[in-house]
């Protein structure tokens, strides 16, 4: 039999090509961080807001975040010990320099693990993208916060932060 | 003669007791719960008040959160209509009959009421008011 050499050698620079190209292709353009899928999670932190997307922040942030429940941006936000440590378990699980990686490149430009930020709103990448947004529509009524995401990301809740 | 009233004696208490507890829920042990508690607060208690509920659902306290003086701050000021926090999300209204799930979870009632009176009233509610304010939301 004889080895068809040309035809693999094409083959074989089509494939890589395509890898190459398409590998980075991601649905919802790259603004797409996971939501949160466990539902003991989803109640207690989208209780006051949107559960933000574990992806969104590192593992150091949430773990940070959940010692310090009782002093939460101000509010008493702590929950009994098993609902937390099953919080915590899956924020960590899923946070952006660990499960969701694949979503928080970006996001995660610039940002010191080591930091722990507790704001996803002073993330660089963030600031980034929503200096557009003026000042006095960050108070406005339809808005009210920079947690509020789903006032202008509709689709937040499935993950999605087009414009 | 005797074995007759014994039986309607008997019968009748089986009922009560079966109506009482079909008629008990979790809703109702959780008053049930307070309203003991507030007689031991306070001696002189006697029942809750839907009218006193409703005040403290409205008034306006200083020794809270200066963004949150009143309930209603987040709740909205019809208790019928959803309210809105300072995140922006919706909160369903606080009427069991605009929102028939509510109040079924005492643990996740008293919850709510240990973070909110925190932020509102700058303390925690006595259970007066706590039993207060949950009949008021019953009520509508």
């Amino acid at each position: 039999m004889q080895i068809p050499y040309r035809p693999l050698a094409l083959a074989a620079l089509a494939i890589g090509f395509f890898v190459l190209v398409l590998g980075r292709a991601q649905a919802g353009g790259g603004n797409y961080y996971t939501p949160v899928a466990d539902a003991v999670v989803k109640a207690e932190c989208g209780s006051c807001h949107l559960a933000f997307s574990p992806a969104m922040l590192p593992a150091s942030s949430w773990k940070r975040m959940m010692g310090e429940l009782q002093n939460h941006f101000g509010e008493d936000a702590s929950v009994d010990a098993a609902t937390a440590a099953t919080i915590e378990a899956y924020l960590t699980a899923n946070a952006a320099d660990t499960g969701g990686r694949t979503h928080s490149r970006k996001l995660l430009r610039g940002v010191s693990l080591a930091s722990a930020p507790q704001r996803i709103s002073e993330l660089p990448k963030w600031v980034d993208e929503h200096r557009k947004v003026a000042a006095w529509e960050w108070t406005s009524k339809e808005v009210r916060s920079k947690s509020n995401c789903v006032a202008c990301h509709r689709d937040a809740e499935r993950g999605f932060y087009e414009d | 003669m005797q074995a007759k009233f014994s039986a309607i004696f008997l019968a009748s208490t089986l009922v009560w007791s079966l109506s009482s507890a079909a008629v008990a829920g979790p809703r109702e042990d959780q008053l049930a719960q307070y309203a003991v508690a507030a007689k031991a607060e306070n001696p002189a208690f006697t029942a809750f008040s839907a009218q006193r509920g409703k005040t403290l659902h409205n008034q306006k306290f200083s020794t809270g959160k200066p963004d949150t003086p009143s309930c209603t701050s987040c709740h909205g000021t019809n208790p019928l209509a959803a309210g809105k926090n300072a995140t922006g999300k919706v909160i369903d209204a606080v009427a069991v009959s605009a929102t028939p799930t509510r109040y079924t979870d005492p643990a996740k009632v008293e919850k709510w009421f240990k973070r909110n009176c925190n932020d509102v009233l700058g303390r925690a509610c006595s259970a007066v008011e706590k039993g207060d304010w949950l009949t008021y939301v019953l009520s509508l």
